[in-house]
This record gives C-alpha cells, sequence and structure tokens, in this order.
C-alpha cells in the first residue's frame, strides 16, 4: 500500500536494558487522527519521538507522507526538520526569552522566509488560534490556555502535512482541557494533516481520534476505531484501561446448554452468545457498567446495592456481587438504598468472553488481527 | 526488519555517522580531547617527569643521563640524607599547618553562622553581610597585613607597627612561622565553613529543636544533640575543604614562612622550580595531589552515608531565634571584633602602609601620596612612579584584567559547553567522562597545578610550541583549575533549560549552531552570569597557579605583590593589592546583584 498517511513497520528502541518499544507495526491513513494510549511508561511517548526523529530507533521502518523517514535496513534517517512534521510538547517548549511572535517566527526564520511572508503567516496563525493583540508578550505574561494556543499556533505557522502531539493538554485544568479538545478537532479537520496524538486519558483518546492504538509495555495491544476500542477491546488489559468506571468483571468455566455456551461463575450462571464449542474453557467475563441492568429482587441474580454516586446527568451504582465489586451506570433516576437487594441482569450480547490465562478476547470474535489498523 | 535481524554493514556505518554527526557526540568528544590535553596529560607528563634525568640534573649526579629513565628523584625527595630538609619536614608543617586552619576555620566559621542564622545576635545583618568578604580577598592580603604589623628589623627591611610603637621587635614566633601562617589563613578560610554551615542551619526545620525543647531538653543538649549532628556534615566538608586549599596554597607560607626557613611543600615545590630542581618539585606536587585527593575521597565517603540527614525535615517553619540573654554582650562584641580584625583592620593597616613615605614611620608626618601617584624620585624605591602613573605596574593591572575577562569568559563558554553535554547525555559514558574530566583539576592543589603545566608546556609538545612565557599558558591554567568550578555552574545552568526547549528548534529544522545561539546559549547565560563573575574574581587574585608559569612580560598584578613585597616596597605591594581588593570586590559585589536578580525572577 502506497499511502501518504502513517505507517511503521517492526520499530524497536531499547534505552540501556529496557525495551521500550517493542516491534512496533501500525498503519493509517492520510488525515487520521490517531492516539497513542496507554499507562505512563508505555512507550507512548518514545514512539512519538521516534516519528519525530529526535529518537534513533534500533531497527524497522517509518514512513511519513509517503516518504521512508526512517530505515534501519538502509541506514536511512530523516532528521526531524525535513520530516515535514510539527511537535507539541506536554510542556509547550515556549521560548522564554522570545516573544509570541519570535516564537511562532523562528521556524520560518530558518527556512530563510522573507519579513512580509513570515509576518503574514505569524498573523493568519495569530487570527485562526485568536491570539490576536499578544504577539508582543513573552511566554510567562500569558495563562496556560494561551500558552497552549502560542504552542499550537507555533506549530501551524510552518504549515506540517503532520502534526505530532505529546500530551498537549495534560497541564490545563478540566474546564479548558474540554474546550481544547473542540479546538484540536477543529485545527485537525481545517489542516487535514495526519495526526498522532499521545494521551494517557482514555476520554481523551476517545472523543478526539479516528483511530486509537492502545500501548502496554512497549507493544500495541489493539489498534482500532474507538468505538472498536470500547465495545470490542481485544485484551483484559485494554478493557480494564479505557471507560470509566472501569469494566465489570467476572472469572469462570464455560458450559454448553445446548447450541450455546453459559459461563458459570461462583455467583451463579450467565447466558452467552458463545458457541457451545467453547465449552470447558476458563474464561473471564467483562460487561461494561452501562449494558448492565438492574430489576426488582426476584429476577436475575442477586445484588446488593452498595452505594449510588450521582454525578448530574447520570448515577453511578456500586454493587455487590458475591465477592467482587461492580459498578453500573444508568442515566436514569435511581432511588435505591445502600444495603438492599436487587435483581442484576447481563444482556448475553453485552458480555465479553476473555482467555482466562492470556487475556485474549475469545469471544465475540475479534474486530482484527492484532497490531493492524484498517484505514 | 524484525528485531534481532543482522543490520547490513552500509546500514551499521549510517548508524555510526549519524551518532557521530549528533552535535551532543561530536562535541562531547571535542571536549573530552581538550580536556585530556589540558588535565589528563599534564597529570601523566608530571609523573613520567619524576622518573626521567632531566638535563638540569647533571648538577645533582654525575650519573644522570638526560632523557633516560631513572628513580633518583624518588629515591633523593624519600630516601636519601636531603629528605629530611627537603621532603619530610615540609611535609609535616604542610599537614600541621592545614590541619590547624582546619580545625579552627570550622570553629570560628561555625560559631559565627550559629551566631547570625539563629541567635539574637545585635547586628547580626551586618556581621553575616561581612562575614564572607576574608573569603574573596586573596589569601595572602592577611599576610601583608600581618607584616606590616609585625615584620621585625632583625630580618633585615623596614620593621613594622609593633616595633614603632613598642621599640622592640615583636617575638620571631609572632613575626614569622607557624603562628602567623595559621592565624592569616584561618581568618581567611573561616567563611567557607560559614557559608556551608550557615546553609545547613537555615536548611534545618526548627521543629526539630522545638521538638527537643517541647520534650524538655535543655539549650545546651539540643545544640549538642540535635543542631550538631544535623550540621556535621556541613563541619566535616568544611573541613575537609579547606584543609586541601590550605595544602595547597603557596602566597602567605611564602611570606611569612620563608624568611626564617619555615618551608611547607607549596613553598619548597616554588624553590625546587627556582633552583631548577624540577623532578623533585613534582615528586612533592604528586604527593600534595595524592594526600589532596585521598582526603577529598575520604569527605565523599564518609558525605555518601551522611549527606541525607541535612535534607531531613527541608525548610519547614522559619527558625526560631534563640535568645542570648546574659551572652547578648559578650557574643556581640566578639564577632564585631572579629569582623574588624579579619576585614577592617587589615584593610586599613594595608592603606595606610601605601600612604607612608618611609615604610618604618608610621606617624602623620610621614604620610604621602606618592607611592599611588607620586613621579620618579630617586631617593625612594629606587625611582619607580606611583602606581597609577607607573607603565609597569598598570602593564601588571591590564594582564591581570586581560587574564581575568578571558579567563572567565572561556572558561564559562566551557563550563556552559560541558554542562550541555553532561546534561543532555545524562548517564552515558561520554558525559560520565567528562564530568570526572571536568572534577580532576579540583583534587590537584594550586601550586601543583601550576607545576604540572611548567612540566608540559615547557617544551613543545607534538604540534604545540613551547607555552612557557606566553599569556596563553596562563590562560590555559586558569582555565583548567577553573574547571570544576565553571562545569558546575554551566551544568546547574543547563538544567534550567529544559531540553524540550531545544528539540522544539530541531523540529523546527534549525540547525546547531543556531539552536546553540539562539536558544540555547541565551537562556543559559542567565543562569551562568554570577559563574562568570566568581571565574574573574578568582582569577583576578590568583597567585600561587600562576607564579610558576609567569613571566616579567606576562607579569600579573598578583604576581607583581609577590615581587614588590621580595624585594621590600611593602608600600608598592600593598597599594597593588588594595587595587586588587578593589577589582575583586566590586566583581563579587555584581556577582551578589546579579545572582539576587536571578532569584528574584
Amino acid at each position: 500500500m502506497r499511502d501518504d498517511g502513517l505507517e511503521v513497520r517492526g520499530l524497536s528502541k531499547r534505552f540501556g536494558h529496557v525495551l521500550a518499544v517493542a516491534n512496533v507495526s501500525l498503519e493509517v491513513p492520510a488525515g487520521a487522527f490517531l492516539t497513542l494510549l496507554g499507562p505512563s511508561g508505555c512507550g507512548k511517548t518514545t514512539l512519538l519521538r521516534m516519528l519525530a526523529g529526535l529518537e534513533f530507533p534500533d531497527s524497522g521502518l517509518i514512513r511519513l507522507g509517503g516518504r521512508t523517514v526512517f530505515s534501519a535496513q538502509e541506514g536511512r534517517l530523516l532528521p526531524p526538520g525535513e520530516r515535514g512534521v510539527g511537535l507539541v510538547f506536554q510542556s509547550y517548549a515556549l521560548w522564554p526569552h522570545m516573544t509570541v511572535f519570535e516564537n511562532m517566527a523562528f521556524g520560518l526564520r530558518v527556512r530563510r522566509q522573507n519579513r512580509t511572508t513570515i509576518a503574514e503567516a505569524v498573523g493568519r496563525a495569530l487570527a485562526y488560534m485568536q491570539l490576536e493583540g499578544l504577539e508582543g508578550r513573552y511566554p510567562q505574561e500569558l495563562s496556560g490556555g494561551q500558552q497552549q494556543r502560542v504552542a499550537l499556533a507555533r506549530m501551524l505557522v510552518a504549515g506540517p502535512k503532520v502534526f505530532l502531539m505529546d500530551e498537549p493538554l495534560s497541564n490545563l485544568d478540566a474546564r479548558l482541557r474540554m474546550d481544547m479538545r473542540g479546538e484540536l478537532k477543529r485545527i485537525h479537520r481545517d489542516a487535514g494533516a495526519t495526526t498522532v496524538y499521545v494521551t494517557h486519558d482514555q476520554a481523551e483518546a476517545l472523543t478526539m481520534a479516528t483511530h486509537v492504538a492502545v500501548m502496554r509495555a512497549g507493544r500495541i495491544e489493539q489498534v482500532g476505531s474507538p468505538r472498536e476500542i470500547y465495545r470490542r477491546p481485544a485484551s483484559l488489559f485494554v478493557a480494564d484501561f479505557v471507560g470509566s468506571p472501569g469494566i465489570n468483571r467476572i472469572a469462570g468455566r464455560l458450559a454448553a446448554e445446548g447450541a450455546i455456551a453459559i459461563l458459570e461463575t461462583a455467583v451463579g450462571r450467565f447466558p452467552t452468545t458463545a458457541p457451545a464449542v467453547l465449552a470447558g474453557r476458563e474464561v473471564v467475563g467483562a460487561v461494561r457498567p452501562e449494558d448492565l441492568e438492574l430489576s426488582e429482587p426476584d429476577s436475575g441474580h442477586r445484588v446488593e446495592v452498595y452505594a449510588v454516586l450521582p454525578t448530574g446527568g447520570e448515577t453511578v451504582v456500586q454493587l455487590r456481587l458475591g465477592g467482587e465489586r461492580w459498578s453500573l451506570k444508568t442515566s436514569k433516576e435511581v432511588a435505591w438504598e445502600p444495603g438492599t437487594w436487587r435483581g442484576l441482569t447481563v444482556p448475553p450480547h453485552a458480555l465479553l468472553l476473555y482467555d482466562r490465562e492470556i487475556g485474549h478476547l475469545i469471544h465475540p470474535a475479534p474486530a482484527g488481527s492484532e497490531g493492524q489498523a484498517r484505514g | 526488519m524484525e528485531q534481532g535481524t543482522v543490520l547490513p554493514l552500509r546500514a551499521r556505518l549510517n548508524r555510526a555517522a549519524y551518532f557521530l554527526r549528533l552535535p551532543r557526540v561530536s562535541l562531547g568528544i571535542g571536549l573530552v580531547v581538550v580536556l585530556l590535553v589540558l588535565v589528563s596529560l599534564p597529570c601523566l607528563k608530571l609523573l613520567a617527569a619524576t622518573l626521567t634525568w632531566d638535563a638540569a640534573d647533571v648538577r645533582l649526579s654525575p650519573a644522570a643521563r638526560p632523557g633516560t629513565l631513572t628513580l633518583f628523584h624518588w629515591a633523593r625527595v624519600f630516601a636519601s640524607n636531603l629528605s629530611d630538609a627537603i621532603f619530610y619536614r615540609p611535609l609535616l608543617r604542610s599537614l600541621v599547618t592545614s590541619v590547624s586552619i582546619g580545625l579552627l576555620a570550622v570553629g570560628l566559621g561555625a560559631g559565627v553562622a550559629w551566631l547570625t542564622t539563629r541567635t539574637d545576635l545585635p547586628g547580626r545583618r551586618l556581621v553575616a553581610a561581612l562575614a564572607t568578604v576574608p573569603y574573596i580577598l586573596p589569601s595572602y592580603t592577611y599576610a601583608l597585613a600581618w607584616l606590616t604589623l609585625f615584620r621585625t628589623q632583625r630580618l633585615g627591611g623596614a620593621a613594622g607597627l609593633f616595633r614603632f610603637l613598642t621599640g622592640a621587635d615583636p617575638p620571631e614566633w609572632l613575626a614569622y612561622g607557624f603562628v602567623p601562617i595559621v592565624t592569616t589563613l584561618t581568618l581567611h578560610y573561616a567563611p567557607f565553613t560559614y557559608l556551608l554551615v550557615a546553609g545547613a542551619l537555615a536548611s534545618v526545620d526548627a521543629q526539630l529543636e522545638e521538638a527537643g525543647e517541647v520534650l524538655g531538653a535543655s539549650r545546651a543538649m539540643i545544640l549538642g544533640r540535635i543542631t550538631f549532628p544535623l550540621v556535621l556534615p556541613a563541619l566535616l566538608s568544611g573541613f575537609i575543604l579547606t584543609f586541601s586549599r590550605a595544602l595547597g596554597t603557596f602566597g602567605t607560607p611564602y611570606f611569612l614562612g620563608a624568611p626564617v626557613r619555615y618551608f611547607t611543600l607549596p613553598t619548597t615545590i616554588y624553590s625546587s622550580m627556582v633552583t631548577r630542581t624540577f623532578a623533585t618539585g613534582y615528586i612533592m606536587a604528586v604527593v600534595l595531589i595524592a594526600v589532596s585527593a585521598l582526603v577529598i575521597y575520604a569527605n565523599h565517603r564518609v558525605l555518601g552515608t551522611r549527606k541525607s540527614f541535612v535534607t531531613i525535615g527541608g525548610k519547614g517553619f522559619r527558625a526560631a531565634r534563640i535568645h542570648l540573654r546574659s551572652w547578648r554582650v559578650p557574643a556581640a562584641l566578639a564577632s564585631w571584633g572579629l569582623v574588624l580584625v579579619a576585614v577592617v583592620v587589615p584593610l586599613v593597616l594595608l592603606a595606610w602602609q601605601t600612604f607612608m613615605r618611609y615604610p618604618d614611620d608610621y606617624s602623620l608626618g610621614n604620610l604621602t601620596l606618592h607611592y599611588w601617584i607620586g613621579a620618579s624620585d630617586p631617593q625612594l624605591a629606587e625611582g619607580e612612579m606611583g602606581i597609577l602613573r607607573n607603565s609597569g605596574i598598570l602593564g601588571g593591572a591590564w594582564n591581570s584584567l586581560k587574564l581575568s575577562v578571558i579567563v572567565a569568559a572561556v572558561g564559562g563558554m566551557m563550563g556552559i559547553l560541558v554542562g550541555y553535554v553532561v546534561v543532555g547525555g545524562r548517564g552515558g559514558w561520554l558525559a560520565r567522562l567528562l564530568e570526572q574530566q571536568a572534577f580532576l583539576p579540583y583534587l590537584v592543589p594550586s601550586i601543583a597545578f601550576g607545576a604540572l603545566y611548567l612540566s608540559i608546556f615547557a617544551r613543545s609538545v607534538g604540534p604545540m610550541p613551547a607555552l612557557y612565557g606566553t599569556f596563553l599558558i596562563l590562560v590555559l591554567a586558569c582555565v583548567a583549575k577553573n574547571l570544576p568550578f565553571s562545569s558546575r555552574a554551566g551544568t546547574s545552568a543547563m538544567l534550567q533549560v529544559a531540553g524540550e526547549l531545544e528539540e522544539a528548534a530541531v523540529v523546527a529544522g534549525a540547525s546547531w549552531f543556531r539552536r546553540f545561539g539562539r536558544i540555547v546559549l541565551p537562556l543559559s547565560l542567565r543562569g551562568s552570569l554570577a559563574g562568570f563573575l566568581l571565574i574573574f574574581v578568582t582569577t583576578m587574585r590568583e597567585l600561587s597557579l600562576i607564579i610558576l608559569l609567569v613571566t616579567p612580560e606576562t607579569r600579573t598584578l598578583t604576581t607583581m605583590t609577590f615581587r614588590y613585597t621580595e624585594q621590600g616596597y611593602a608600600q608598592f605591594a600593598d597599594a597593588i593589592i588594595l587595587l586588587i581588593v578593589v577589582l575583586v570586590l566590586a566583581g563579587d559585589l555584581l556577582a551578589r546583584r546579579l545572582g539576587r536578580v536571578e532569584l528574584g525572577t
């Protein structure tokens, strides 16, 4: 596929004894918004820095916008300035001794653009980011949100084909972060540039991205659309990492009942949509909090209401199911008292089954083989 | 493309070329090579010279065959009938004086530190401000002031104030030798411990002491069982660093010891050089380095385990001041007296001396401005003109200024570059190697460092011509000797400049020179200016390091003071040292002001 998006093949990077990025391959089309999601230390920032050219990979290949910017095999390495990428740092990395204008003009001055071109380009970017009037200020004189805008504007001025962003919103407060998510989506749509966005915030990843790659310990656990990642996590790790409150789990064994399999657990039997041929497997069943249904105590599994946590629009109810603590999310009004008993229903189609040993999704069938994204 | 695949040779070469082209790597390698020449090579060359016959050695032994290897020098220093006079006695004296100075300076410095930071001593702020001045002055300022007081007629030359007032020479033990050397250097070095202990005391949480108080401990018990152990690491550092500095100092023992043949190792090294028994001097330099390195290593070991004490508690509540009550007046008198003796009296004495037509007449009628602005008068000092119109002295002043400015600029820049490589490549072998090399001069006492440079650069080495007698050798020696400080200043300045700031410019496509010139340097300069000025000040007052390397054309103010003192022209010597004091205090004041601005923003 000779696409002008982003392609990474067999990329690895070792720091001393630590394999920061381990044989990562992924591919997204031009114009995609790819989020690298994972806990801290999972290698997502290292991967981003290798895309930018700030880190030298040990092996593999990187293609950006139809050009091979790195190939271990050919010994080819394009320096960052020639990759046509823009990078927004977590700290913004605004130069404190330069004004907003000088910060933004730097990249163009490096490329020896003339004065009027620079002034025009900077002026356009200032207007686009609603920063007019601040061009003479120094970064320290700006609010956190303004600094963030300047960092974005500085990236935009140079007109990169690929946007790289390293947790750009993590230093903002919750309200501002919400605003900036919208801003980033707008920038992405207007510019149409392939964007790679690193975050450990699963909500951010799901709201912004067209493609999400979940990373763990240097490897990619799953690549897919936000919906696939959320609805059909390929592993227990992904299932746990994505979603808040976390996915509900229960360990058990599959048994045949007619054509389908039943999940037998310490707290009872849960019907599944899995075929009976899977009977005998040791599995973990997982179900999203919003998929649970609660009814009068005489139907379903007996659960005890542990706590009720209303958050305005929706309510989270914590339940005790045997020794497990489960969460239920509902947008309905809830009037259950803690300590009372209810009946719990798990819709069979919402029950995901994972292999208990290796944690892979066995039913429903995984959305695709691991490590490959679809355009 | 699977990991573990063996890469083709071309890819490997490309990879190696990539790393060599990285500015940090190539710069680091370049700096390692430069430091190799400036620091490591002289050390090796010095060792080699102690094992080789020199051309001048024919005078010492008929067996000398210049250029060939021999153990003669080592035997001569350690096990000959001369050993006692030329080595063991000076070594013993060096150790005894340095230990005494270390102990006294720590006591004095810690005492003043405690009084100014922890008690309600009247005028503590002024005492604190003046307490560091003695350390900024050239170390031998006190020696010259001492001579003004106690010079004896018996040893020739003009007598001091003591004889003028009493009509008799002071006892010799008071005028020269152990007592004056220890006293003057203690005054000079005490502020060093003061700074360390004041810092440690400031970081000890007063609550730790209050906890003791609540439990009913007496004040003495709190001081002894809580405060003292907490600042013990600072006291230990103060002692060890003072000891190693006193060990390598040359000026004071020369002025106050040599006239009565009270030689220490540094002054013995100096006379070995003057009498052209180089290898002997070099061996003593090796011994000095070994002792100094051993002590600093010990300090490292001890502090490695105890350092953590100081940080416990951190900066908690403002320290509650202890009321001295009945001790208030005696403590005030003592500390005020100390400041008077350590700062005011010496400078007034030196100034007074410069206004005296004849060097032994302290009466008002003898006062003159001749030695400052006088025209040539064949009756006085062989017709030398006052220092402010004396082209020789002004030439020396120019040399000093030039040297200090160049060393501050070159050394400071080198420090920044070292910091750049060290901070950027943290943990890497290149960064570690560079750090270690830059630290090496710290272990070498000043006079020994001068000897190193004399040994290697006196003759041409490979492509490098002989540097002895050039201005360049002074610059190189001072830059190299200041490396431990400049590179530490550069490293801490660099730590303030986040790596992402440079990476942002990398992504923008800026070349290394542009990045460094437009981003890294401007940002790190802010944090380094105070460091630059401190190097300026250190170089301005430097004597021990350059005394072996200076020739009449490259003389500096410090070496001129030295010559004039040797010749007995106290007025000139003292006027010049006052000139140095003015320049040094100005530099220090500026550095403090900049430092404060830095802290303020």
